[in-house]
């Protein structure tokens, strides 16, 4: 038995979004504490939405993440548009995953590329790879401005989008909009192609898990990202509505965002867990991917998040495409663009009533929960993020991994470490933005 | 030349700015080329600890901690970029301002609300001098790109001092006012090509207010519309609530 001293002090962990400390003691072998610590400032975010009109929500709650936007977007216009009892049109749905999957895309492929392939090439951050690996740098940034001028001209933006709002979209991409976002995407799949190409090279940790996996879930045969109801791969299901029996929040003392459990003392949510719970809906193309990169369900690595990330990029990509081919065949309504504002004109009928949306964002399920009065102003906001779902899962991970790596150098276990929580690909500004929630009038 | 050593810092905030400039694709690679990136968390682990050429600064000062770590930032940087609105004007965050601190401190943490120090939000430039500002929520990336070169060369940048409806006139866009809701466009600063509007929304105001607006006008056209006065406030209170802090606050 190795009787070593181990501790491990990362402060303001690099390469993920927000901040966040790794805390390591292991005392003569014995793990005595191993915690990822959130120390993000807060930014009181559901004090600020209160008394704000619910069709300002989107606007607000978009900019709790630049990297999520769009998806804090279409869960909190779930959210408001459930409240206010509104029901939207078949396009304006359709209309929406698009978007989804343009963020999902995104949000995937700056993680895998700009934040998960340095540590796997070996190098401290993308700006190395500029001299050693032009290409796959290039290619990345080229990539991810593809998904970036798609969501230009669907919403306006991709970093807080312009058009999606509650009832719709204040602009409908015109033919010669569709062709643009087609011929880009279609351009992609080359590059889409090399990704996996590149995936299939690299060396995943091996290191093994078994958890719960939360993510919407569905009857239909449609990959579950926007609606749905909660499942886990424990076999729980519910309504969007018992989102609180899902996540069954509470507080730890090291760390200022709440832990979540489920059947166990953990789970998960997120790109491997979707991948876990809906495989057999994927495109085709995705499941071959899968199978290039060597990854199939019930997946319990969870380095292997970002494999199924890429998987999932395959999916959007060749969903999207078939979403913008049938708008094509099919024609837009443009009499649907709505012009809402704070509903100066009442074009959406008010009424007191509470809504929750539940989307899955690239790091898993995004809940808003907002009750409104009859005057359609905020009375009450709450949010679940995903990273907070997955803190507790990473801290489980690290305390089954730390004894596993006790033979490695301090350096190499650091990295172990980092690389984990990496591939969760936290969102730290997220889960702070939102952290101990607790409704002290309620 | 030796190239310039700059540095990007995130304070309270959602990132989304630094997103803008990964956005740029392939374009970025020569931005790279002529200045010599030395600290960047989200992207980087590398750190530098001597003084920065171009220190650019996301996110409003919340904390206590914050103020210490902006001084100590402004110490050892020649020039201080603040960019995005939570920098340039306390942007969203400021909404918190609208609030009794510690009411939205325990509606949000409890009891223990305590745990969590917060000061009223701040501009970057109300606590540490600003040399260069880029505004919006987020950053317009062209914008951002003439403000980068300006700083290289030493020379000043002039945010534009007229109202959005200038570049939205220009980009023949209807006015809101006459699709009968209300918009920000009138007393905001211009230099985002009117994005919203361009794409069907309304202007929230996220550059700022311009140096003099035209409060007469303002009010002419919401009587005209009737558009109440106090819903136009509400909305200039979402991104502009910082203007009204006092020094000694």
């Amino acid at each position: 038995m190795n009787k070593r001293n181990i501790k491990i002090n990362v402060e303001y962990l690099t390469r993920v979004e927000g901040h966040g400390n790794i805390v390591v003691d292991v005392k003569e072998g014995k793990l005595n504490m191993c915690n990822l610590e959130i120390v993000e400032s807060p930014r009181l975010f559901e004090a600020m939405l209160r008394g704000r009109s619910v069709f300002e929500a989107q606007h607000i709650t978009s900019r709790i993440c630049g990297i999520c936007s769009c998806g804090h977007t279409l869960a909190s216009i779930q959210a408001a548009e459930d409240a206010l009892g509104f029901a939207p049109s078949a396009q304006t749905i359709k209309l929406r995953k698009l978007l989804l999957h343009y963020e999902i895309l995104d949000s995937h492929l700056l993680h895998i590329y700009l934040l998960v392939a340095p540590d796997l090439l070996g190098v401290k951050s993308f700006v190395p790879l500029i001299d050693t690996h032009n290409k796959v740098v290039r290619r990345a940034l080229r990539m991810k401005k593809t998904c970036n001028d798609v969501c230009d001209i669907l919403v306006g933006r991709h970093v807080h989008p312009i058009s999606a709002i509650v009832g719709g979209f204040t602009k409908l991409p015109r033919v010669k909009d569709l062709d643009a976002m087609l011929a880009m995407l279609e351009g992609m799949r080359p590059d889409m192609e090399a990704s996996v190409e590149l995936f299939k090279a690299v060396n995943i940790p091996e290191f093994e898990r078994d958890s719960e996996y939360v993510g919407l879930v569905s009857d239909d045969n449609e990959y579950p990202l926007l609606m749905g109801d909660l499942g886990s791969t424990d076999g729980v299901r519910m309504k969007k509505k018992d989102y609180r029996k899902v996540t069954n929040e509470f507080v730890v003392p090291h760390s200022s965002a709440k832990h979540t459990k489920l059947s166990r003392d953990s789970f998960a949510v997120g790109a491997l867990a979707r991948f876990n719970l809906s495989y057999d809906k994927l495109h085709p193309k995705a499941k071959a991917a899968a199978e290039a990169i060597g990854i199939k369900p019930k997946c319990i690595n969870p380095y292997m998040n970002t494999a199924a990330q890429l998987v999932e990029c395959v999916h959007c990509l060749e969903d999207a495409i078939q979403i913008i081919t049938d708008f094509k065949s099919e024609g837009i309504n443009y009499d649907e663009e709505i012009l809402v504002g704070v509903n100066e004109k009442n074009v959406i009928p008010v009424k007191a009533g509470k809504g929750v949306g539940a989307v899955e964002v690239p790091r898993g399920i995004l809940y808003h929960e907002y009750e409104i009065d009859d005057e359609g102003k905020m009375v009450h906001a709450n949010c679940v993020i995903p990273t907070n779902q997955n803190t507790n899962n990473v801290e489980h991970d690290m305390r089954k991994l730390v004894p596993e790596l006790l033979s490695k150098s301090d350096e190499e276990i650091t990295l172990a470490l980092e690389m984990l929580v990496r591939a969760y690909d936290p969102c730290i500004s997220c889960s702070a933005h939102f952290l101990d929630v607790r409704f002290v009038n309620r | 030349m030796r190239k310039p050593k700059v540095a990007f810092f995130d304070f309270a905030c959602c990132e989304g700015c630094q997103l803008q400039i990964a956005n740029m694709g392939e374009p970025l690679l020569d931005l790279l080329g002529s200045i010599d990136v030395v600290e960047f968390r989200e992207v980087m682990s590398e750190k530098w600890d001597k003084d920065y050429d171009v220190a650019f600064i996301e996110g409003s000062i919340t904390d206590p901690h914050a103020v210490e770590r902006i001084k100590k930032i402004r110490q050892r940087s020649k020039v201080l970029i603040a960019y995005g609105s939570c920098a340039t004007i306390g942007g969203v965050n400021g909404m918190k301002n609208n609030f009794e601190l510690d009411e939205a401190r325990k509606y949000v943490y409890g009891q223990q609300y305590t745990f969590f120090p917060s000061i009223k939000t701040r501009a970057v430039h109300q606590v540490v001098p600003v040399d260069y500002f880029v505004n919006g929520c987020p950053v317009y990336i062209p914008e951002l790109v003439a403000v980068l070169k300006a700083a290289l060369q030493g020379i000043p940048y002039y945010v534009p001092d007229y109202a959005v409806c200038v570049e939205c006139k220009l980009n023949e866009n209807v006015c809101m006012y006459e699709r009968g809701v209300g918009c920000m466009g009138p007393v905001t600063r211009a230099g985002c090509n009117s994005w919203c509007i361009n794409n069907g929304n309304i202007c929230y105001g996220c550059r700022g207010i311009v140096s003099n607006p035209n409060e007469t006008g303002a009010k002419d056209v919401l009587e005209k519309y009737n558009i109440p006065m106090d819903l136009v406030l509400n909305k200039m209170n979402m991104y502009n609530k910082c203007r009204e802090l006092k020094d000694n606050e």
